[in-house]
């Protein structure tokens, strides 16, 4: 894991590293910067569609149980009007759909993110309380096919890493 | 535009008057929004405060046992004014939150970043002014432990609630709004729950932050999905707010008494939801930065913005007064004329005056330069707006319920002590909230504002 001051080389950084062809990476920062993800090369996310499918389960759903509930299981006759009376179901149709998909998109973000998640490794870098602070870190995973600790330094080295510390798993 | 003002949004104006003071580095901004949580030692002046909003509150419990114990016989309403205060007071508090919604996710999404140290507080007032909205329908309903029935859940009755009522729309749109906001508030807290577990050095401290922050690692995967779905929840939240205010006119406008059975409800109650809510956000806002030396952050920019989103929406409430005036006299139903004669010679009429002067005549101070610019004048106004935010609220309901259609059917109304007790009570529940939250939480987005010293820096550049 290497340390930077700005996020500027942090930026730098994660281009060179990718370069240097590992791809199992990750950056953290005390706020998101325009163009990481795009150099951490990340696909596009899940979360609008699950937003999608969460407005769309909240409306249809309200609008059909209103009409349950009100033209099927529990209709009331009041001077033979309609009892599909669909425009006064909109207002309840309109917020449950506001609700399901700010739902969908606040815990479809936290499922993706595998949050909550209290410990992590990274968290046995004594200096990464500056993450949520000001410093912009890099790290390298294990898992990469590609890793080698030393050669991993080295590249970290010569990207002008501040500190460079090994992030062990337990 | 007086004189001695640089031309708007000019580079000058925006060295005048920047969005942050200058200087400041992610660092800084941690240390100093951080150090008001976890290092400054709690002042005697917080101390005093919250001890007198607490024992208000401590009145609104007495008053809402009592009204448990004995029932709304106690208010001031009978028929045919059966609506009150808690209507009154209802609309307001639930305005009231408007602007921190409106702050929050339509200047976000306009990308306005002056927003940016005064949403968090504006989302945690919008939340604690909903709360206090909550608490009138509920206790308004006689008997509040049976509230539950309006929710649809399948009863051993077979009974559902009735969805073309206005009020159901109500209980949908408010939940939905608190809901909303909540969730909205908590996402923008992850990443500054998070520093604060870094920043902590008290045991029990580390382990409530690191809880609450769920793990926040700032990873760059995470913020990656947690942009998106900050931003799709600030495109959602905004028609939701529009809604609310717009359910809450219905109310309202679906009744056919006069002076409520009219379209221009629904646009002028959230203009006037926003209006309030500025003039709140401003009340806050003032003192906040005065107490937690916060200048550099909330700076005069933020005041005259604020200031100039209060001229611009009271003038859109002024239009509505005008034109509900108007559509009853220009309709010829005797009836609204009638009410209209009321409001200007009825037994209410001060009120509606004082409405007037509130919040279309004072106001207009507000065109000038040295008014937004004057700390004090503008915390006086802000109050004034409030309180005429208030006064349109009781005209609206009060007058039309005690002048309906036949005489026979009028009446009088006016509040007893436990109507009093309730409603200055509910604020002072509105402050203790606020001072809880203030030495508990960033009162401002520690992330955001980083973010903020990075654009400004690049500016610079």
């Amino acid at each position: 894991m290497g340390e930077f001051g700005t996020p500027e080389e942090l930026l730098q950084a994660v281009k060179k590293v990718r370069e240097g062809g590992y791809r199992r990476l990750d950056a953290y920062a005390p706020f998101p910067i325009e163009g990481l993800s795009e150099a951490l090369g990340l696909k596009r996310n899940l979360v609008p569609a699950i937003t999608l499918l969460g407005g769309l389960a909240g409306g249809i759903g309200g609008f059909c149980f209103q009409y349950w509930a009100a033209a099927i299981t529990y209709p009331l006759n009041i001077a033979g009007r309609p009892l599909n009376s669909w425009p006064a179901f909109i207002p309840v149709t309109f917020e449950l759909t506001i609700l399901g998909a700010s739902l969908a998109a606040v815990f479809g973000m936290l499922a993706l993110n595998r949050l909550p998640h209290p410990h992590h490794p990274v968290f046995n870098v004594g200096r990464f309380t500056h993450a949520s602070s000001d410093r912009f870190f890099i790290c390298i995973e294990a898992k990469d096919p590609n890793f080698h600790l030393e050669k991993c330094a080295r590249l970290l080295q010569e990207v002008h890493a501040h500190h460079i510390t090994e992030v062990s798993d337990d | 535009m007086s004189a001695g003002q640089p031309p708007f949004d000019s580079p000058e104006i925006r060295r005048l008057t920047p969005v942050i003071g200058p200087g400041h580095t992610y660092g800084s901004v941690t240390d100093k929004i951080s150090a008001i949580v976890l290092t400054r030692p709690t002042s005697l002046g917080w101390y005093v405060g919250f001890l007198i909003a607490f024992s208000i509150m401590g009145m609104m419990t007495v008053a809402i046992g009592w009204l448990i114990i004995k029932g709304t016989g106690i208010w001031g309403i009978n028929i045919p004014i059966g609506w009150g205060f808690a209507i009154v007071n209802f609309v307001w508090w639930i305005g009231i939150g408007h602007a921190g919604t409106l702050i929050s996710a339509i200047l976000f999404l306009l990308n306005q970043k002056w927003r940016t140290s005064i949403n968090r507080f504006a989302e945690a007032m919008t939340l604690f002014a909903v709360a206090c909205a909550g608490i009138f329908p509920l206790i308004h309903t006689g008997r509040p432990w049976l509230a539950f029935y309006m929710f649809p859940y399948p009863s051993t009755m077979g009974l559902w609630p009735q969805f073309r009522s206005p009020l159901i729309w109500d209980v949908f749109a408010v939940s939905t709004y608190g809901t909303v906001s909540l969730m909205f508030w908590f996402v923008g807290l992850i990443p500054d729950l998070a520093t604060l577990r870094d920043r902590s050095v008290r045991k029990p401290l580390k382990i409530i932050y690191g809880m609450l922050s769920l793990g926040w690692r700032g990873s760059a995967r995470h913020w990656h999905r947690y942009q998106s779905a900050y931003l799709l929840l600030a495109g959602l939240a905004t028609p939701l707010v529009l809604s609310v205010h717009t359910v809450v006119s219905f109310d309202f406008a679906i009744a056919i008494v006069p002076g409520w059975h009219t379209t221009i409800f629904p646009p002028y109650f959230v203009a006037g939801a926003i209006y309030s809510g500025f003039a709140m956000v401003l009340t806050i806002a003032i003192p906040l930065r005065k107490a937690y030396d916060l200048e550099d952050f909330i700076t005069m920019r933020h005041l005259d913005n604020m200031a100039k989103v209060m001229l611009s929406t009271g003038l859109i409430v002024a239009y509505g007064y005008f034109f509900e005036f108007f559509l009853s006299l220009y309709s010829g139903n005797k009836f609204d004329v009638f009410l209209v004669q009321q409001r200007l010679h009825g037994p209410y009429a001060p009120f509606y005056f004082a409405l007037i002067l509130c919040n279309i005549l004072l106001p207009q101070l507000l065109w000038s330069y040295k008014m937004r610019h004057n700390v004090a004048a503008l915390f006086l106004m802000s109050i004034v707006v409030n309180i005429g935010m208030w006064l349109e609220r009781f005209v609206i309901v009060v007058i039309s319920l005690t002048r309906d259609f036949v005489p026979s059917a009028w009446g009088r109304y006016s509040p007893t002590f436990w109507d009093w007790a309730t409603f200055i009570g509910t604020i002072g529940m509105f402050v203790t909230l606020l001072f809880l939250f203030v030495r508990v939480l960033p009162a401002i987005s520690i992330a955001e504002m980083r973010e903020l010293v990075a654009e400004t820096s690049e500016e610079e550049k």
